[in-house]
């Protein structure tokens, strides 16, 4: 087993520290944020010049039919940008939805526009009272004629606001909470009947809540087949659960970085203050900390790809779990080592820290992905 | 009885929108505090920590105990500790009579609004290495240097300060308390914003500042005595154990709607092991600040113990703030300044006791910094206890 990354990857890497130290320093992402709605189209125009959109679509839709590895590399690399852009949304579920739901005429429209930047997806997946589980699904979709009339709430939707299409997941039989009985429809964002309320989360990431208020769609919105979408949203969730942890793992190096640096030049007591055993102590463990944390985002990354979804599954949840303790330790110890400073909202720590609260949330807290890890490795 | 007394006055004096902020962690605004301090004026129980002869309630530590509990559990902000609690002590204890007959009534009526003007930008843990000089000039000092992280700064009357008056003494030595008048010319207060949106901390500028040599407290050069006596009553405040009771009511109470599995979270097996978790951790506190206060009530001074109870309140308080930002899920996400700073409800998004939880997280992690660090308090005790 080779563990190592290839010279590609590292290509591919620098490109994106490049973009990143370049493009996208943090004064320039903090006027971004004080100044627009979302994001900047130029940056996802960017983005999609220099192929991230594409990475792992088949060459026929104008993709680079790279792998899952390359999305991790890209997905750390751009970490420390703590990046304002859809890319988990369109580049990563959305795109991976596409690929095993739509239908051919679908997959070649949209997978080539979505690598070209002009099609910004999201997924709506959960609601109001779901909290983590995927299966919590009370939105209604009721079939009418040869249409399908969408009725209820989703919550924090990430990128709603600037996705061009929504995918939903709805309830088309059994109860709220049923493994079956699970549709995903492709929802376009200016449907009559579809409102938002948006609004910004703690890192800056828009988002909203939707309410669909009678959204009628044809059948042909449907993604995958009538009723069982959930092992496909399954999926495309782990695959979102890997790139987060690639994410986390990137900002989790800034900050050991960031706060190594200030230790070796913070000097209290006639000394810098990283010659004092208790910070040489902390230092070290964050950065096995780190280390672990890269060690398991490569590991669940690697793991997409397993047939067993269980592996699969298990896979993920370790990675979350392991990231998830990581990210708070590396966060909260970055915060505490640079004193007074670290709590100030000019430096970037306390953003990087606010990320890293907000990953440990997406798909799932640490006691979410425990016993979701506990489940899958008893079955 | 007494207990019943302090719970009965809250209820009635509490005004509802301000417990409404505090119940929800919504951002209180400074008119909030002299609202809930005057109305403890009025009753006689603004400073339960001073002697009856300065306008104190003549409670035993369990009975100011007790108060504390039954404020914090029905919602009452706390005090704001830079007057009543920090600089009171200090002008009772080293003050010449007409600082005490000057100051000490406007601190209990909070007619004055103090700050602490302590840290700066090389000396933070490193306190003693300050900088801001106060020179002797006729009947004047004249004040220049930089002071940091200085707690409402923006909306202060006063600050008491360090300031180094002899500069040829190396560290402790050669420090002074100087209380200075934040309308005097020379003063410029620049917010620092922190990275959870708040402003409540400033950056203090001082440039040839005239300082009346009447507001020295104590001997010249003797400051760090004051600061240090400050410190200790500073830190019996920083345990808190009455605000955990509360956050942890309040989790409790999230727990009773948040629904998790198909069940409420308070059924829940990993939530019900941390909860019981937190609470064991804050009864070891509890039990170990009332000891050090039956110590106290028969005529011990607070001495390094009080590090103890300083590192162990605030790591309880930063996993309890953890545990609330887990109990709400997704909705910790939204930021929303709108609900969190005006308390405009139509604003909300998510269940109302959330948007608070994700800010008040990452604003608590200032807990272990302030007041000097987890690391220097740890050391005080390796020092002063352990002799290492």
């Amino acid at each position: 087993m080779d563990l190592s990354l290839s010279v590609e990857h590292g290509i591919l890497r620098d490109s994106v520290e490049r973009f990143v130290r370049e493009s996208y320093p943090f004064d320039k992402r903090r006027k971004i944020v004080d100044e627009s709605e979302s994001f900047l189209q130029e940056n996802w125009q960017d983005f999609s010049k220099l192929g991230w959109l594409g990475l792992n679509l088949p060459e026929e839709f104008g993709g680079n039919g790279g792998s899952a590895v390359d999305t991790m590399v890209v997905a750390e690399a751009l970490g420390p940008g703590l990046i304002l852009e859809p890319f988990l949304e369109t580049v990563v579920i959305g795109s991976k939805l596409i690929q095993v739901g739509s239908n051919e005429k679908q997959k070649s429209e949209f997978l080539s526009n979505l690598v070209r930047g002009r099609l910004i997806l999201t997924f709506a997946f959960a609601e109001p009272q779901s909290r983590y589980s995927l299966s919590d699904v009370q939105l209604s979709a009721k079939p009418n004629g040869d249409q399908f009339v969408l009725n209820g709430k989703k919550a924090v939707v990430r990128h709603a606001s600037s996705a061009d299409k929504i995918i939903v997941s709805a309830r088309t039989a059994g109860d709220r909470r049923d493994k079956h009985g699970i549709t995903l429809f492709l929802v376009e964002r200016n449907s009559p009947g579809l409102s938002r309320r948006d609004y910004r989360l703690q890192d800056d990431i828009p988002a909203s809540e939707l309410i669909f208020d009678n959204v009628c769609l044809r059948r042909t919105a449907m993604i995958g087949d009538l009723d069982c979408a959930l092992p496909m949203v399954e999926l495309v969730v782990d695959h979102g659960i890997a790139m987060v942890c690639a994410e986390a793992v990137g900002i989790m190096s800034a900050l050991y970085t960031a706060t190594l640096q200030y230790v070796k030049t913070r000097e209290q007591f006639g000394q810098p203050i990283g010659k004092f055993q208790v910070i040489k102590h902390r230092m070290v463990d964050m950065l096995m900390a780190c280390e672990e944390a890269r060690s398991m985002a490569y590991m669940a990354t690697l793991k997409l790809d397993e047939s067993d979804p269980n592996v699969r599954k298990r896979a993920a949840s370790a990675a979350k779990v392991s990231i998830g303790k990581a990210a708070r330790f590396v966060g909260q110890q970055s915060i505490q080592l640079h004193g007074g400073m670290g709590m100030t909202d000019e430096l970037d720590v306390g953003h990087y820290f606010k990320r890293l609260t907000m990953i440990d949330i997406l798909f799932g807290d640490v006691d979410f992905h425990l016993k979701r890890y506990s489940a899958c490795a008893s079955d | 009885m007494f207990r019943e007394e302090v719970r009965e006055f809250v209820t009635r004096e509490l005004d509802p929108s301000i417990k409404h902020k505090v119940d929800n962690g919504l951002y209180l605004q400074k008119e909030d505090h002299l609202c809930w301090q005057g109305a403890l004026y009025k009753q006689g129980w603004m400073a339960p920590n001073w002697p009856e002869s300065f306008g104190g309630t003549g409670w035993s530590p369990i009975q100011r105990y007790v108060f504390d509990e039954e404020c914090a559990m029905g919602g009452a902000p706390p005090v704001v500790p830079f007057g009543v609690k920090m600089v009171a002590p200090v002008i009772m204890k080293y003050g010449t009579n007409e600082q005490k007959a000057h100051y000490l009534p406007r601190i209990l009526s909070s007619e004055d609004w103090w700050c602490q003007g302590y840290s700066e930008p090389n000396a933070g843990s490193d306190l003693a290495s300050l900088k801001t000089s106060a020179v002797p000039r006729g009947s004047s000092y004249i004040v220049n240097g930089t002071k940091i992280w200085t707690t409402y700064a923006h909306c202060a009357d006063m600050m008491f300060c360090l300031v180094r008056t002899d500069p040829s003494e190396k560290l402790q030595q050669g420090i002074s308390f100087l209380l200075i008048d934040m309308q005097t010319p020379g003063i410029t207060v620049r917010p620092i914003t922190t990275f959870d949106g708040r402003r409540d901390i400033n950056e203090v500028i001082f440039e040839d500042v005239v300082v009346p040599i009447e507001n020295l407290v104590g001997d010249e050069g003797r400051g760090w005595d004051c600061a240090k006596s400050l410190l200790s009553h500073e830190r019996i405040g920083i345990t808190k154990v009455a605000q955990s009771k509360r956050q942890i009511a309040r989790l409790k109470q999230i727990s009773a709607t948040e629904e998790i599995d198909g069940n409420l979270l308070k059924h829940d097996a990993l939530f019900r092991r941390k909860l019981a978790s937190i609470e064991i951790d804050l009864m070891a506190l509890e039990y170990t600040e009332l000891r050090l206060l039956s110590d106290l009530s028969k005529g011990r001074t607070p001495g390094p113990e009080s590090s103890l109870l300083k590192i162990r309140g605030t790591e309880i308080q930063q996993k309890i703030t953890e545990l609330l930002v887990e109990s709400v899920g997704y909705y910790a996400q939204p930021y929303l300044p709108e609900v969190l700073y005006e308390g405009r409800e139509d604003c909300a998004v998510g269940p109302e006791y959330a948007p608070g939880l994700a800010p008040y997280y990452f604003n608590w992690r200032k807990a272990s910094i302030t007041g000097g660090t987890n690391e220097i308090q740890r050391n005080i005790i390796a020092k002063k206890i352990l002799d290492l």
